[in-house]
Parts: structure tokens; C-alpha cells; sequence
């Protein structure tokens, strides 16, 4: 399982190389990974419905508990044939809708490492590396949403998307910690006996709300849903396979998986119940006032996302059942229903349904891709989507007092999303066709295919439900813990209180389809209530932060170098000042110190010579070159005080810094007496208190007993373990190696940071 | 600073300088010395040739811009690391050695291979700040 999502990492870097030859034709080749990856999960339907569960272990950081541990199940599989599946389809499709686009191999680069984070997600059993695939798929998700990087619009939109996912994973990751810290293990298999002892814990509800902020962030529930139609900047086939199909059920996901862990209680239910249910009535609403054929497919699949937090909130064996055939309903019709809508684009050249119309008779195999879309969003038989929507309706009637207003939500959203599929899937194509698309062309069958067969696997599915009851839906029921062998998805349910809900959804949907007529005068309309939206509200108080950090930073970064160093020892002085003096014993014992040697003596008095000289020196230069001298001299104390590896290093840094200095004033006006004589005193006092009280500090250290217990473990085993006698270098190299890691990372950061600093050279039109 | 003694001094002074900076890299693990310091000694020495033969000079001895030494660094270390994981499945950073003694080198393991890399970055940090600065101030 980790050479398939190791797999697409390898090719997006593999792109970074040879992205020059992938252009044109052979970029249809991608398409073979995700085909590959498809056909390698299936080979799991019978196991995983079997009831097997196929997990992976991998070390990581094993200190930590961090491991990389992969479970297959039937939760992971329906999602892992989703993003493989439709993954395919998409990748078919972009070769033909970017035929040509210079970024082409970027792009592929971008989705293929999607690709590869989200089956990381829907595999990892640890919570750690599940929060690493998570952060990976919103950073995909920024590149691809930022694609067009040279419009406003498409940067604006990515960095939302970015800065409200990322809240949101942040959450996941102090969600994940203090899970971890209650239960001791990171595992999500070893969490489910203890679904208990979780609840009853007092940090429970603190650990639910984090794991919402993430899933509610991420699958763009109210009020955290506004990233979702602005995402819709990104290409097409962007939109169909994150921002429809699978990233934004990254949240479903993982409320889904935590659902044996957190559920049960009353807390959990009912936050999921209210949060699916504003949003998908908000959203469902919404979809009435858009003219984008994007926008309102936007909208839909925010109110399809907030159906499934409603149902999961239910968390009944028939919730579940009916969330889990709503997934596969959802991916199946609202990717082909965003497909179409890209051909439509691509080969018509607009998205506005107020002038679409009567598209059938150029774009044949596309109208009936959107029409069989159309059926199964609205949930009319034979497609799977009535299946789907009889589960839901069923398992909501039977939720206790408050079915009917509950009923009464999903019917209304039932109602308003077969408004929304027949305007994106039916209207474009219906009518006469106006002169202006007389010339459209029947694009390349590469486009047009997917779509179609996304189409019809809905309408099989419907006529066979047993296709997908046996290997996909019991399996992914029974791995919640719940026992899915009552399952029996059919079509024909006999005449009973939900059919007559389904006529109704479906006759007052259809009526209202011929009633309303999307308009720009609507989409103004609502225009006018923006003020008022979260969007706007939290986008206000990001400006007001921002103007916050901006006053706060400026009173410290001033860009003076002698305020910098001026403010750090203030606040080292009054911080360490306050706290020392409040706990120092005092008792410096000074028969303890060794006797001072002639060496020590000669030293300090050249380091001495040399302070003097630096304060006092009208030039330059020469006091750079003290300052070199204070240095050496502090090497030649370590070399006295046998730390020979500090003493070549400070050598060699102290040479490279004089030499930086001399660099730098060499270019600089002559000395110039700058401060007078009152911000001497001033200096002069701040510098002396800095240094008294770093001395009291280091008289202090002294009084404490060493505990040198790190210090021997290192002295033991460096050579043990490490084969090194050089304690020194083993730690660097060996024992605290990470650190080094990212040490060097920094390193790199700071001098690529000075090189563009230095070498940016701004055009006078390009500088604010 | 261009006196005909260091100019001359600085042509056999920088192959003896790096020579000794990789000598000071190979016994780290020993004695005294290592990546870290090891690549202080060799941006040293390239720093006194472009300070006796010209910044220019230099760099057409490099060859490459010292900024690629970075990545490359980065990535020896990086790989040093993660070698265990994808060979032995054993955790990050684990060291690994060659069971016998080499000829000259003595013990061979994961290690060095990870204090180049420390060598290599901070040849290329040190020596990319260096010249920027000297170029454009």
C-alpha cells in the first residue's frame, strides 16, 4: 500500500525533470497510474467484503509513536476506488481540455500528488500521518486552484481556500495530540475499543470540537463553506475531482473514521445534525440565485456535503447505509455534471445558463451524459440517486421527535438540488439553439467519454443496486462498527410515506425548474445581502488582523539595527532581571573556582585591551578588527578549557565574520558620529546591566549540582553505538541528527533569503 | 589586498586548504572536526583566492553558482537519513555501517555521508551570502 501512494509523489517529482517532453499526446500516458492504482484496488473487493481488513505497518519515528501504518477496510476502499476511479477519468479528460497549455506537466505534477495524499488519507490508521496527507491535499489544492496564477481572482481564491483548510488542519493536528495524549497511542484501530473512556474523559468535547474544525474546514460546511465556490477558479477538471469528488470529502471521511472513536454521544450527533442541516438548506437556497453553471454546482456540492454530515450526525445502521450510498451517488453525478459543464465552456466558450440553450443538437453524447446526470442528481428511477434518496429520507423519518422538521430540511434541499442538476445538466441542452453556438464543434471523444461513463454507471448501479450493495456499501457499514448484513438496496420499496415524499420532491423540483428561470437579476439580488455573509464577516476580521500585525510589527522591525538589538536586551534585562532576583539564592561559594592561570590572565587581559579599543576607536574597521580579536580570544579560552570542536568552529566562524563585516562597511559612508553624548550613557548603561546580569546568571548556574546524566549516556555510547569517539561530531551526526537536518534547512533558508534580498532588483512599476 | 605574495600564495594555498578542509571533515568522526567545520575551512579558502584573484576569478573556478551546492547538500543529508527507512525499514536517521574496515578510510557508515551533506551546505550558504554581498554592496 505505500509503493501505491509512494507511486504518484514519484511521478509529480519524476515531472519536475522530464516536464519539458510531457507535452501534447503523451501526456495521456498519466492516465496510467490511476488505472493501474484502480484495477489494484479492486483486486481487494472480495477480500475487504469478506470481511477481511488488510493493514500495513511501516517504522517512522516509532519515539514518538508516529508510525506508517496503512488499514484497508471497507471505509477505505469505496474512497480509494473513488480517487483512483474518477482520478482516472479526470486525468483522460485534462490531456484533451489542456491540450497545449505550457503548464501542462505542472499541472499533472499537482494532481498526481493529490492524488497520492489523498489515498495517504484514506489509508493512514495513525493520526499523525493522516494529518501530514491532509495538509499535502490542501496544499495540492492551492497549487491547482492558484493555476491560472496570472489572474487576481485565481490567487485571491487559493489563498482562502489555503488559509481556511490550513486552520482547519491545524486543528486536526492539536485534535490528533490530545487524542493521542488521552488514549496513549496514535493508532486509530487501537483507539476504537475505547470509545468510553474517550467520552467520559473532560477533554472530550474540546477533542470533538478540533476533529469538527478540521472536517468542517475541509468538507466546506457553514460558515467555513465560502472557499468552495471560489476554488471553482481552478481548471475544470480541478474542480470535478477535488473540489466535488474527493478532497472535500476528505472531511466526510474523517468523520466518518472517527465515528467509532468519538460518536455515540449526544454532543456529536447533535452538532453534526445542526451544522449538515444549515448548510445544506443555505447552500441548497443559494443554488437558485447563480447564473455559473460552475457556481451552482458549487453551491450543490456544498449542500450534498452537508446532506452527509446531517446523515452521519443521525448515526443510525440506516444513516450510515444511506450516507454511504450518497457518496457514490454524489461522486458519480456531480463529477460528470462538472465535466459536462467543462466541455460546455471549452468548446461554447461560456458558463452562463442565462444564454445556454439548445445544445443538444451540436453536442449530442454530451446532452445525454448531462441528461442521465440530471436524473440521478433529482433521484427519479431507474438511477442510483433514488436509491440514495429514499435511504435518506427513510433513515431521517425514523430519528426520533424531531423527524418531521428534519424531514421537511431534506426534502426542501431534495427539492432545491433537482432544481440545481436539471439547470446544470438539462437547460443548456433543451430549446432552440441561438446563432451564437451554431459553430460549436463536437470536442475530441477523450472528452467526451468520461463523462458518459460516469453518466451510465449511475443508471447501472440504479437498475442493479447489488453491484455496489455487496462490495462497497456493507463493507464500508460494517467497518463503522455497525452490522451492515440487513443492507438490501433496491429500487422498488412499495407505496409508502417515502414514495409519496419522493413524487412530491420530484414534482414540485420540476415545477419549480419551469417556474424560476435562473436570471442576472436574481444573482444581483442577492448580491445585496454579501455584506452580511461569513465570507465577508471573516475575510473583515483577517483585514483587521492584518492591520493589527502590520502597527505591531512596524513598532518593533523599524528597520534600525540598534533599536533590534536594543529591545532584545531590554526585554532579556526586565524578564531575566525580574525572575532572577525573585529566586536567586546568591551563595556563589568562589573556593570552588579552580585558580586562575597565567594563560587565563593573558587572555582575558588581551579581551579586555580589545573591548576598550572597540567602544572606543573613531574608525570602522579598526573596531571590526577588535571585535575579530574578542573572538580569537574566546577561542583560545575554549581550546584552555579543552573544547577543541568549539574552538575550530568559533576560529572559522569569527574569520568568515570579520570578513562579512569588512564586506559590508568597506561600502559604507565614513564613521560618523551619529549618537551624542546622552545616547552613549544610555548605551552604555543598557550594555553593562546586559552583561551583569548574564554574569549573575552564569555565577548562579555554577551554585546548581551538574546533573551530568545526559552527558555520561553520550560519553558511553558514542563509541558503542555509534562508532565514534568524537562525542561532539556522534551528536551532531548520530544522536541529535534531526536537528542538524533541519539546522542545515535553515541554513539554506537564511542564505537563499540574503541572495533574494540582495539581488531582487524590483522594476520601478512593479514596486508598491 | 592584491599583492603579488598572496596572489601568488593563493594559488597553491586553495587546493592545500580544501585538502585539509576534507581532512578535518574525514577525522570528525574521531577526533576534533567535521562537516561543519570542515566546510568553514573550504569557503575560507575560496574566500582568500577571490579576495587575491578577483571575485570573477573564482567564480569561473567554481563553475557552478555555490548555491547548488545547498540543494544537493540537503539532499545527501536527507538521503543518509531516510536510507534505513527505505532499505531496513528501520526508523529515520538510523546510522547505518559497513560491517569491515576499508583500507584508509577506516569504517564507512551512513554518517559520513550525512556530514558531507552538513559540508556541502555549508560550503554553499557560506559562500552564496559571501558573494552576494561582496557583489552588490
Amino acid at each position: 500500500m505505500l509503493l501505491s501512494i509512494l507511486l504518484g509523489f514519484a511521478f509529480s517529482i519524476f515531472l519536475v525533470f522530464t516536464g519539458k517532453f510531457f507535452k501534447g499526446k503523451i501526456s495521456i500516458l498519466a492516465s496510467g497510474i490511476p488505472l493501474a492504482l484502480f484495477v489494484y484496488f479492486t483486486q481487494f473487493i472480495g477480500r475487504i467484503s469478506n470481511g477481511e481488513v488488510i493493514t500495513q505497518q511501516h517504522a517512522w519515528i516509532p519515539s514518538f509513536g508516529v508510525d506508517l501504518g496503512f488499514t484497508l477496510d471497507g471505509l477505505s476502499l469505496l474512497f480509494c476506488l473513488m480517487i483512483t476511479g474518477i482520478g482516472f477519468l479526470v486525468f483522460v479528460y485534462t490531456s484533451s481540455y489542456l491540450k497545449n497549455h505550457p503548464y501542462l506537466d505542472r499541472f499533472y505534477g499537482y494532481l498526481s500528488m493529490f492524488m497520492a495524499a489523498m489515498l495517504g488519507l484514506v489509508l493512514s490508521d495513525n493520526l499523525i500521518s493522516l494529518f501530514i496527507f491532509w495538509e499535502l491535499t490542501s496544499i495540492s489544492s492551492f497549487f491547482l486552484i492558484g493555476f491560472n496564477n496570472t489572474n487576481r481572482d485565481s490567487r485571491k481564491s487559493a489563498i482562502i481556500a489555503l488559509a481556511v483548510t490550513g486552520i482547519g488542519g491545524l486543528s486536526l493536528l492539536v485534535g490528533a495530540l490530545f487524542l493521542g495524549a488521552v488514549t496513549g497511542t496514535y493508532s486509530i484501530a487501537e483507539m476504537l475499543t475505547m470509545n468510553p473512556e474517550i467520552a467520559s474523559n473532560p477533554y472530550y468535547i474540546l477533542i470533538v470540537i478540533l476533529f469538527f474544525g478540521a472536517a468542517f474546514t475541509k468538507s466546506a460546511q457553514f460558515p467555513f463553506h465560502f472557499w468552495l465556490p471560489g476554488a471553482m477558479k481552478a481548471p475544470t477538471p480541478v474542480s470535478t475531482y477535488l473540489h466535488s469528488a474527493t478532497m472535500v470529502k476528505a472531511g466526510i471521511y474523517l468523520l466518518l473514521r472517527m465515528t467509532p472513536v468519538l460518536g455515540n454521544h449526544e454532543f456529536w450527533n447533535s452538532t453534526l445534525i445542526i451544522v449538515g442541516a444549515i448548510t445544506m438548506v443555505y447552500s441548497a437556497i443559494h443554488t437558485l440565485f447563480r447564473t455559473d453553471l460552475k457556481g451552482i454546482l458549487a453551491y450543490s456540492t456544498i449542500a450534498a456535503l452537508g446532506i452527509l454530515v446531517f446523515l452521519i450526525g443521525q448515526g443510525t445502521m440506516e444513516a450510515i447505509t444511506a450516507a454511504a450510498v450518497f457518496i457514490i451517488v454524489h461522486a458519480l453525478y456531480k463529477a460528470t455534471l462538472f465535466l459536462v459543464t467543462g466541455i460546455i465552456d471549452h468548446q461554447a466558450g461560456t458558463r452562463d445558463t442565462t444564454v445556454l440553450r439548445g445544445l443538444r443538437k451540436v453536442l449530442f453524447p454530451v446532452a445525454i451524459a448531462g441528461f442521465l446526470a440530471a436524473i440521478s442528481s433529482a433521484g427519479i428511477p431507474p438511477s442510483i440517486g433514488f436509491i440514495g434518496k429514499e435511504l435518506t429520507y427513510e433513515s431521517t423519518l425514523h430519528f426520533g421527535n424531531l423527524a418531521i422538521l428534519l424531514m421537511a430540511l431534506i426534502v426542501i434541499t431534495k427539492i432545491l438540488l433537482l432544481y440545481a442538476g436539471f439547470v446544470a445538466g438539462i437547460k443548456p441542452f433543451t430549446g432552440a439553439l441561438p446563432e451564437r453556438f451554431l459553430k460549436t464543434k463536437m470536442p475530441s471523444a477523450l472528452l467526451w467519454i468520461p463523462p458518459i461513463l460516469l453518466a451510465t454507471a449511475g443508471i447501472v448501479f440504479g437498475i442493479f443496486p447489488s453491484l455496489i450493495e455487496g462490495s462497497l456499501v456493507k463493507p464500508l457499514v460494517n467497518s463503522m462498527g455497525l452490522n451492515g448484513e440487513e443492507i438490501h438496496l433496491k429500487i422498488w420499496h412499495g407505496f409508502n410515506v417515502i414514495l409519496i415524499l419522493s413524487i412530491i420532491t420530484i414534482a414540485v423540483g420540476t415545477l419549480l425548474y419551469f417556474l424560476i428561470k435562473p436570471s442576472h437579476k436574481l444573482e444581483a439580488w442577492i448580491a445585496k445581502f454579501e455584506g452580511a455573509s461569513p465570507q465577508t464577516l471573516i475575510t473583515r476580521s483577517w483585514a483587521l488582523f492584518y492591520k493589527f500585525s502590520n502597527s505591531w510589527t512596524n513598532l518593533f522591525q523599524n528597520g534600525y539595527l540598534r533599536n533590534y538589538v536594543s529591545t532584545i536586551m531590554i526585554f532579556l534585562i526586565v524578564l531575566t532581571g525580574y525572575s532572577f532576583f525573585r529566586t536567586a539564592t546568591y551563595s556563589v561559594d568562589f573556593n570552588t573556582f579552580s585558580p586562575v592561570t597565567v594563560y587565563e590572565a593573558i587572555t582575558s587581559l588581551v579581551m579586555l585591551i580589545a573591548i576598550i579599543y572597540t567602544v572606543f576607536t573613531g574608525s570602522r574597521l579598526a573596531a571590526v578588527a577588535a571585535m575579530g580579536i574578542i573572538g580569537y580570544a574566546i577561542c583560545i579560552l575554549f581550546v584552555i578549557y579543552s573544547a577543541p570542536d568549539l574552538a575550530m568552529t568559533q576560529f572559522s566562524i569569527d574569520t568568515l565574520t570579520v570578513i562579512l563585516f569588512v564586506l559590508v562597511l568597506y561600502k559604507l559612508p565614513k564613521y560618523l558620529k551619529l549618537s551624542d553624548y546622552k545616547m552613549r550613557i544610555r548605551d552604555g548603561i543598557l550594555s553593562l546591566a546586559f552583561g551583569t546580569i548574564i554574569t549573575l546568571l552564569i555565577l548562579e548556574v555554577l551554585a546548581e549540582p551538574i546533573s551530568s546524566e545526559v552527558s555520561d549516556y553520550y560519553a558511553q555510547n558514542a563509541y558503542l553505538m555509534a562508532h565514534g569517539k568524537n562525542v561532539v561530531n556522534v551528536i551532531l551526526v548520530d544522536f541529535r541528527g534531526a536537528d542538524t537536518m533541519i539546522e542545515i534547512s535553515v541554513l539554506a533558508i537564511a542564505a537563499i533569503g540574503v541572495f533574494a534580498l540582495l539581488k531582487l532588483r524590483l522594476k520601478k512599476s512593479d514596486q508598491r | 589586498m592584491k599583492t603579488i605574495i598572496l596572489r601568488t600564495a593563493s594559488t597553491y594555498l586553495l587546493p592545500v586548504l580544501l585538502l585539509f578542509s576534507i581532512f578535518i571533515l574525514l577525522r570528525g568522526h574521531y577526533s576534533p572536526g567535521g562537516g561543519f567545520v570542515g566546510g568553514l575551512i573550504a569557503s575560507i579558502a575560496f574566500v582568500l583566492h577571490s579576495f587575491a584573484r578577483g571575485l570573477d576569478n573564482t567564480k569561473e573556478l567554481l563553475r557552478i553558482h555555490p548555491g547548488f551546492l545547498m540543494p544537493v547538500g540537503l539532499a545527501l543529508a536527507f538521503l543518509a537519513g531516510v536510507t534505513p527507512v527505505i532499505l531496513f525499514d528501520l526508523p529515520f536517521m538510523t546510522g547505518l555501517w559497513y560491517p569491515d574496515h576499508l583500507p584508509v578510510i577506516g569504517s564507512l557508515g551512513s554518517a559520513l555521508f550525512f556530514d558531507l551533506g552538513v559540508y556541502l551546505v555549508v560550503v554553499g550558504v557560506t559562500l552564496t551570502i559571501i558573494f552576494t554581498i561582496s557583489e552588490s554592496a
